[in-house]
Order: C-alpha cells, then sequence, then structure tokens
C-alpha cells in the first residue's frame, strides 16, 4: 500500500544537524574563530556589513561564519538581525570631508591638495599566488610616509566645485527628511535619497556588471575617478534630551566621487556632473559599480536621452539590485510546486491529445 | 481590556509573532485598506524575516499581524500539512507565538495556505492567508509596476483579455492553468496566487476573509466574505477547471484536485488528493480508493 | 487635583491591541456587523473608550491624525494620544490618516478627507466616529463583506451622512473608511459599501 511522504520535521531537523556538521569541516583542524575572520577576511566582513546594512563587524564575522563563508546568505543573516532591532533614531549625516584617511587617489589630477595616498590596495600586486602564505608567515612591517598620512584632506569635487566646474550638491530639504528602503515600500520614480539606499544595499556583482555595461557604451557617460577614498569618520547624533549632538562613535567607510562629462542643458551651462557612491568598511569596487550606476540613473534629472539602457532604468536597476530579495526567489523554485506542475501537465496532455486526435482525424479524411 | 492570555507560551527573545508592534500596526493599517478596496494591492512596508523571500514572507507577516493568543493556525503548502515549507512555517509560530496548530480545516481560525485553497468549504469565522510572489496579475503582460498600476487605476483591462485570446487563437484554450486571473467586486483585475484555477469557484462569495501578502513585492490585498469572485472568460470559451479521469487512489474522491506520483519508472502512476486532512478524513470515515481497496482486501 | 500624567491605556499592549484590531478588522470585513469590544477603562474624556481602543491600536508617528474640535481642545486627549500612539495631530484634515471626531455636529463633510488617488486610492483617511449606540435600524447596506444585505444605523447622525456616504461611494477606488465606535461596539462601513434608504 502507498503510503504519502511523512516527517517533513523530523527530515528537517536531520539535514540542520548535517549542516552543522559540514559547516565545523575536518574536527581535527583548528575552529576558525569570529575574531579571526574579522582580522583575517576583513572585506568580506566589509561586504557583508555593507549589503547587510548593518555596521557590526563581529556579528558581520559571526554571519559568515555561520553561513560556511556564503557571503549572500551572511546578508541575509545580518539583515534578519537587523529588522529586531529597536531604532532609537537617526544619525547626522557623516561628513566623509573630514575623514581620516588611509587611501585617498584621484585619476583626475596628478596631484592634488592632500596628495595621493595608495594605501591598502591589491591595485599594484601581481597576481602571483603567494605560496608563502600557504604556510604561516610573518609579516613585514610596512612603512607608512610621513606627513599627511591618517589626516583629512579636502574633497576633490569641492575643489572643482569653487570654481563651478563640477555641479555644487544641495543639502537636503530639512523639511523633507530623507526616505528610508528599510520602512517604506519603493514607488517609482524614487528620489535619490531612496535611489543611494537601495544601491548601497545592492548586490555588488549586480552593480559591477551595471556599470560595466554604462562604460561598454549602455549610457555611457565619460566617468573620472575624480576621488576615492577609505577612512574613518565620526557618526553624531543629535539628543533631543541633551539638546545638543554627540558623538556616538567611529566607522570606516569608502566613499567614490565619479566626475562625469555633462554638455549642459537649456538652464544649466556646461560642467561636470557626479556619481556617488558610498560603502561601509573598505569595498571599494562596490562603491565605484554604485557611482557609475547612480549617475546613469540621473539621465532624467540632467534632461540626458534615456537610450533604454538597463543602467538607467530605475524600475528595473531598483527592483532587482537586492540579492537578499533576487536569491530567495531564485531559490523559492525549489520549493514543491506539485500542484501547479500538475495542473500544467493536465494541460499538456490535454493539448497533444487533441493535436493526436486532429492528426487522425485529418488522416482518415484523405 | 483583558486580554485571555498573559503569561508569554511563545519564545520570550521574541515579541509575539516575532514582529515588532509598529510593524504589526502598519501591516494591519494595510489590511484594513485592503478589506476596504477589494482587489487592489496595498504597497506595504514590508520586513525582512528570518525566512527567505519567496518562501512566504508575505503570507508569514500577514499572519503574524492578525494571529492572537487564541488562534488555532493551519499551514499548508501544496495542499498538505506536512510539506517541508509547511512544517517549517508552522514550527516558526508554534515558537514564537506559542499558539495552537491544528492539521484540521474546521478546527483552524487562521489557514495559511500556499498554492491551494483547502477542499472543505471554509467559514466566516475563518481568515485564509495566502502566500503571494508575484502580486501583479498583469507583471507577465507588462513588467513595469509604474504601467501596470495606471492600467489599475483607469480600468485598463484590455491587454489581458488580448492575451487569453491569443491563447485560444494558438492553442484552441486558455493556457493558464494556475494564478488564473479573477475580476473581484467587479473592479480589479486580481491575481489568485499561484493557486490552480481549479480552486477558483472557491473564491467567490466565500464566507471566510481572504487575505493576500506578497512580501518580497510588498504588497497586501483582500477579498473580503461573501465578495464576487469571477475567473476571466469569454462567452465562446468559458471558465471551466480541471478534471481527472479517475478518482483518488486513497479515499476514491472524484471532486477534489489530485496530485500525480510516479511510483517506478514503468510508467505506474497513483493519484491522490493534495488536500491531505481532507483525504485522511475520508479514509477515516470508511472511503477508499483504489490503493486502500487492496489494503482492505 | 488631577493628576498630569496620561491615564492608562491598554493593560496589556500586544494583546489587547491585536484583540482590538480583529475587531476592527471583522467590522470592516463585514460592514453592518456590530462587534463588541471594552475599550479603554478611562480614556480622558470627551474621547470614548471604543475610538480610544482603536487610535492606540492603529496609530503612531507614522500617521498624522486630524481631531474635531472637541478633541483637539483637550489638553488630556492630545497628552493621552501623545504619549500612547505618538501620533501627531495635524489641523489639516485632508492629509489625515486618521481623524476622530466625538461631537457629531463637527464632522467635515467626510469626502473633504483624503480619498487617494485613482493610482493609490489606500492613500485616504480612515475615520472614527464616536457614537452613542449603534443599531441595525438604518439603511440597507450591500457590498463586499456582506452576504445579502445588512442593516446599520446609529446615533447621533451628523447631518447629510448617509448622503455623504452615498457620494463616498460613488468614487470608489476612492474614498474615505469609516469605523463607528460604540458603546462597548463597533461597526464600520468601508467606501465599498452601498447604503440605500429602506
Amino acid at each position: 500500500m502507498y503510503v504519502a511522504v511523512k516527517g517533513g520535521e523530523k527530515a528537517i531537523r536531520n539535514a540542520h544537524r548535517l549542516l552543522a556538521k559540514e559547516r565545523r569541516g575536518d574536527p581535527d583542524i583548528a575552529e576558525i574563530s569570529v575574531p579571526q575572520i574579522d582580522g583575517q577576511l576583513s572585506l568580506a566582513v566589509d561586504r557583508v556589513m555593507t549589503e547587510g546594512s548593518l555596521y557590526d563587524r563581529s556579528l558581520a564575522a559571526l554571519a559568515i561564519k555561520q553561513s560556511r563563508g556564503d557571503l549572500i546568505e551572511a546578508i541575509f543573516l545580518v539583515r534578519a538581525y537587523r529588522t529586531t532591532l529597536p531604532r532609537f533614531g537617526g544619525s547626522e549625516p557623516i561628513e566623509t570631508g573630514s575623514m581620516t584617511v588611509r587611501r585617498r587617489i584621484s585619476a583626475s589630477f596628478k596631484d592634488v591638495p592632500g596628495g595621493q595616498l595608495l594605501g591598502p590596495t591589491f591595485d599594484y600586486t601581481h597576481r602571483l599566488i603567494d605560496f608563502g602564505l600557504a604556510a604561516e608567515s610573518e609579516c613585514p612591517a610596512a612603512e607608512l610616509a610621513p606627513g599627511p598620512a591618517e589626516t583629512t584632506v579636502p574633497s576633490i569635487a569641492s575643489i572643482l566645485g569653487n570654481e563651478g566646474l563640477v555641479e555644487t550638491e544641495t543639502d537636503h530639504n530639512p523639511s523633507q527628511p530623507p526616505g528610508d528602503v528599510t520602512s517604506d515600500a519603493l514607488d517609482f520614480p524614487a528620489g535619490r535619497d531612496l535611489r543611494l539606499q537601495a544601491l548601497a544595499r545592492g548586490d555588488e556583482g549586480f552593480l559591477l556588471a551595471l556599470g560595466y555595461s554604462t562604460q561598454r557604451g549602455y549610457a555611457r557617460n565619460h566617468a573620472f575617478a575624480g576621488e576615492i577614498r577609505v577612512g574613518t569618520v565620526t557618526v553624531e547624533m543629535f539628543v533631543e534630551e541633551l539638546g545638543f549632538t554627540i558623538a556616538i562613535g567611529e566607522i570606516t567607510v569608502t566613499e567614490v566621487q565619479m566626475i562625469n562629462q555633462f554638455k549642459g542643458s537649456t538652464t544649466v551651462p556646461p560642467q561636470f556632473t557626479r556619481g556617488y557612491g558610498l560603502s561601509f568598511g573598505h569595498c571599494e569596487r562596490k562603491a565605484m559599480s554604485m557611482a557609475l550606476v547612480d549617475r546613469a540613473l540621473r539621465c532624467r534629472e540632467l534632461d540626458e536621452d534615456n537610450v533604454g539602457a538597463p543602467a538607467q532604468d530605475e524600475e528595473f536597476v531598483l527592483s532587482h539590485c537586492d540579492n537578499v530579495q533576487a536569491t530567495g526567489f531564485v531559490e523559492h523554485l525549489k520549493l514543491p510546486h506539485y500542484v501547479d506542475f500538475q495542473s500544467e501537465l493536465e494541460l499538456v496532455r490535454r493539448m497533444r491529445r487533441e493535436v493526436t486526435e486532429r492528426a487522425g482525424a485529418q488522416e482518415a479524411a484523405e | 481590556m483583558s486580554a485571555s492570555s498573559t503569561a508569554p507560551r511563545h519564545d520570550p527573545a521574541y515579541n509575539f509573532a516575532f514582529l515588532d508592534e509598529q510593524t504589526k500596526r502598519m501591516i494591519r493599517r494595510a489590511i484594513l485598506k485592503a478589506i476596504a478596496i477589494p482587489g487592489y494591492q496595498v504597497p506595504f512596508a514590508s520586513r525582512e524575516m528570518p525566512m527567505p523571500y519567496g518562501w512566504g514572507t508575505g503570507g508569514v507577516q500577514v499572519t503574524a499581524a492578525i494571529l492572537g493568543p487564541d488562534d488555532r493556525l493551519k499551514v499548508i503548502d501544496q495542499g498538505a500539512d506536512d510539506t517541508t515549507n509547511a512544517v517549517s512555517i508552522r514550527e516558526f509560530f508554534r515558537r514564537t507565538a506559542g499558539v495552537e496548530t491544528t492539521e484540521r480545516t474546521d478546527k483552524a481560525t487562521i489557514i495559511q495556505t500556499r498554492h491551494r485553497i483547502p477542499e472543505m468549504a471554509l467559514r466566516d469565522d475563518q481568515v485564509l492567508v495566502y502566500q503571494v510572489p508575484i502580486p501583479e496579475p498583469l507583471r507577465f503582460l507588462e513588467p513595469r509596476e509604474t504601467e501596470t498600476r495606471t492600467m489599475h487605476a483607469l480600468k485598463e483591462y484590455g491587454l489581458m483579455h488580448v492575451k487569453l485570446y491569443e491563447d485560444i487563437a494558438m492553442h484552441g484554450h486558455i493556457a493558464t492553468t494556475y494564478a488564473y486571473p479573477v475580476k473581484v467586486a467587479g473592479r480589479y483585475i486580481t491575481d489568485p496566487s499561484p493557486t490552480p484555477k481549479f480552486d477558483n469557484p472557491k473564491m467567490n462569495r466565500m464566507p471566510a476573509l481572504q487575505l493576500f501578502g506578497a512580501g518580497r513585492e510588498k504588497r497586501i490585498y483582500a477579498i473580503p466574505p461573501y465578495t464576487d469572485v469571477v475567473s476571466l472568460d469569454f462567452e465562446d470559451h468559458p471558465f471551466t477547471v480541471q478534471k481527472w479521469d479517475q478518482p483518488c487512489d486513497l479515499c476514491g474522491a472524484e471532486d477534489t484536485f489530485l496530485d500525480e506520483m510516479l511510483t517506478d519508472d514503468q510508467g505506474g502512476r497513483l493519484f491522490i488528493c493534495s488536500d491531505s486532512d481532507h483525504c485522511n478524513r475520508r479514509q477515516t470515515a470508511g472511503h477508499h480508493g483504489s490503493m486502500t481497496q487492496d489494503a482492505a482486501e | 487635583m488631577t493628576s498630569l500624567a496620561p491615564s492608562m491605556g491598554f493593560a496589556n499592549p500586544v494583546f489587547d491591541s491585536q484583540q482590538c484590531f480583529r475587531a476592527i478588522m471583522d467590522a470592516m470585513a463585514r460592514p453592518g456587523h456590530i462587534l463588541p469590544l471594552d475599550g479603554i477603562a478611562e480614556p480622558p474624556a470627551p474621547l470614548g473608550p471604543v475610538a480610544a481602543a482603536v487610535a492606540i491600536t492603529l496609530f503612531d508617528q507614522d500617521t498624522p491624525v486630524w481631531l474635531d474640535q472637541s478633541l483637539a481642545e483637550s489638553p488630556a486627549v492630545c497628552g493621552w494620544l501623545a504619549f500612547h500612539s505618538g501620533a501627531r495631530v495635524i489641523a489639516d484634515f485632508a492629509n489625515a490618516r486618521f481623524a476622530v471626531v466625538a461631537d457629531p455636529a463637527q464632522l467635515p463633510p467626510i469626502t473633504l478627507f483624503a480619498v487617494g488617488s485613482d493610482r493609490y486610492p489606500d492613500r485616504s483617511t480612515t475615520l472614527v466616529l464616536q457614537v452613542t449606540a449603534l443599531n441595525d435600524h438604518g439603511p440597507r447596506l450591500t457590498g463586499p463583506g456582506i452576504a445579502g444585505s445588512a442593516r446599520l444605523g446609529f446615533e447621533p447622525l451628523p447631518p447629510n451622512f448617509w448622503d455623504e456616504i452615498t457620494h463616498n461611494y460613488a468614487l470608489f477606488p476612492r474614498g474615505v473608511d469609516v469605523i463607528l465606535a460604540g458603546p462597548q461596539c463597533l461597526a464600520a462601513l468601508p467606501r465599498s459599501t452601498l447604503a440605500e434608504a429602506v
């Protein structure tokens, strides 16, 4: 006699046990610790914090450990945790102009006030596997340049802005506080505040591909890396009860200002415009991609031709950039769909039968 | 006002039913608007839930917002209580809300479902919560939210009829077998969620309140009790539902939606009620199908 | 001397607000049905117990609220609502997500509240109207949520109320939804309900 498949509960429990075992790996090898992940897989931690929208290094490191290094899974864990946290208030906008920089470069000028500061970068490494790392190795001491390192330097866009060569960003109207993609349903067209928030949380790979597509001619906007800076900024919050603003901590961020050619419009003379990217920690590729996509999405506001490129399509970009949403829906195809499939099966069988019958009838008639 | 239950029976690490009170209020407001505008998709600030988008986060949020300690919850997926995702969601509410759960359709006050409506007629003291992946019935004709919103506003549904008619011209049938679009209370074209069209007639003038939650797409919509729900069709091609050539192999039912099971690689098949509670109860009441008959003999 | 501290809200906010919401939801889903609800034990006058319960179940910092003069003039009412819901009281009723009316004579024509747009008909006001009696002596109601027909009446009746409900119905899918907060009971009139004199 046939017995319907039962025992979903037990199967799930056992699957979770297996998962825990796989996560741990070979028990004869030391377990990886959260501080090790935080310290030695720090760029993974930065990405998880950025796309998880929560600045908490050890929580992100823990999520990476729990997710066995699957970063989208780790981002999901952080996001789900984040929603349960009470909200005490909003911080003041961070002042990236007074960032204590540890990396700062401009591709637009050979030298800039404050200087070029390479900092820790893969840029000029030769991508040769370092077999020395296979064994535990001594780390050579890095020699830091004397002078401007670990200090504040003026933003390049603001220098150009003084000449009117680059558009001035206007401060947000205080009577219209910025929206919040985490607490309101997005509706289109979205303001730049909401766009930037969605992009900041967006998947690095998705934004990288879109940014790349703008360079290859799908809404090309002649971008120059005006400035890339990585460093620490102070987060401040206005406390109602005190009546003044207090510093609540320091965070590391990466800020990218792309400078793009702009032919001008009927009301604005030719000048450079900006695309903006910001991430938690050191996520340079992400912040650069974000800046390219931000600029492409501004086509309507700047009265440029909308050539129908994917990167210009606000609804397309914002509806698909979130990897937690995307992975959920793609992976939901693993869930049972017996009922829908059965419905389709019934129709396809019926239609095939009809086709065969028609063919048979035709044959008989001939 | 006195609540019937004050001592938490749920995991004290979380608020009752997981969501914080402000989120519940936001969802509750959306539910009320959804009920007042039958079939219209109300945008809501869907939260990130501790389960993936596309796996029932919308239904879970709706259930969490309406659920009380005295409710009895039933969760089904594909009509069955024992499918893995139904088990997982039921466990989530057992842990975070401590509510009683049941597999009995008639005992449940709230039924959360994915892809089926129970075979048994629901009552007016029950709420049916659907998990919805794509709430916009026009989405497959027009991917843009900005466009479909205008189409709904202007009641411009010609495109949908054209699509259905093209099916007839090409295949001789309307080739939509699940998520078959309906018109609610004579106004909005609405997605019934990916239930088979077999279930569409049950939605019409159903005594139970029907609530639909789409978490990833951030929409809630509703069909109040006793509301007209019409499956779109044409005079010369009236709406029909699926039929099987044979009864359920376990309970002998001839009027239920059947799942097909492959029993071997020689074409062996069984057809069994997708609604496991309905099938079990029919068997308990002495009904037999071909498989159970063999066993009885 | 009266205490300056706002009086009690729900004894058990999580469960009491859930219970209150289910009553509101059932009322909205079944126009004409009168649902029992105790409400808040001692709300500041002239706010009634049921209207007070509805208010703190549904209002918060995201919902600007308009109050009729009798309520807006009471510091106790404003203080209580602010304390228990955090909702902002606004003077412009056309932008209110909710409106509470304790004195029916002060009810503005209801379609002057926010009725939403054809694209977003949900961006509309929900009106909470305090009444002293709910009964089945009023007009005949038909529409979604009603098996056949129902009848609903209440007192005191604001001037032209049923005519305005008819006008509101004609705006569908735009429109205002009404919650009638009675003594230990409530009922609702969503915009989808057609009311006809018997």
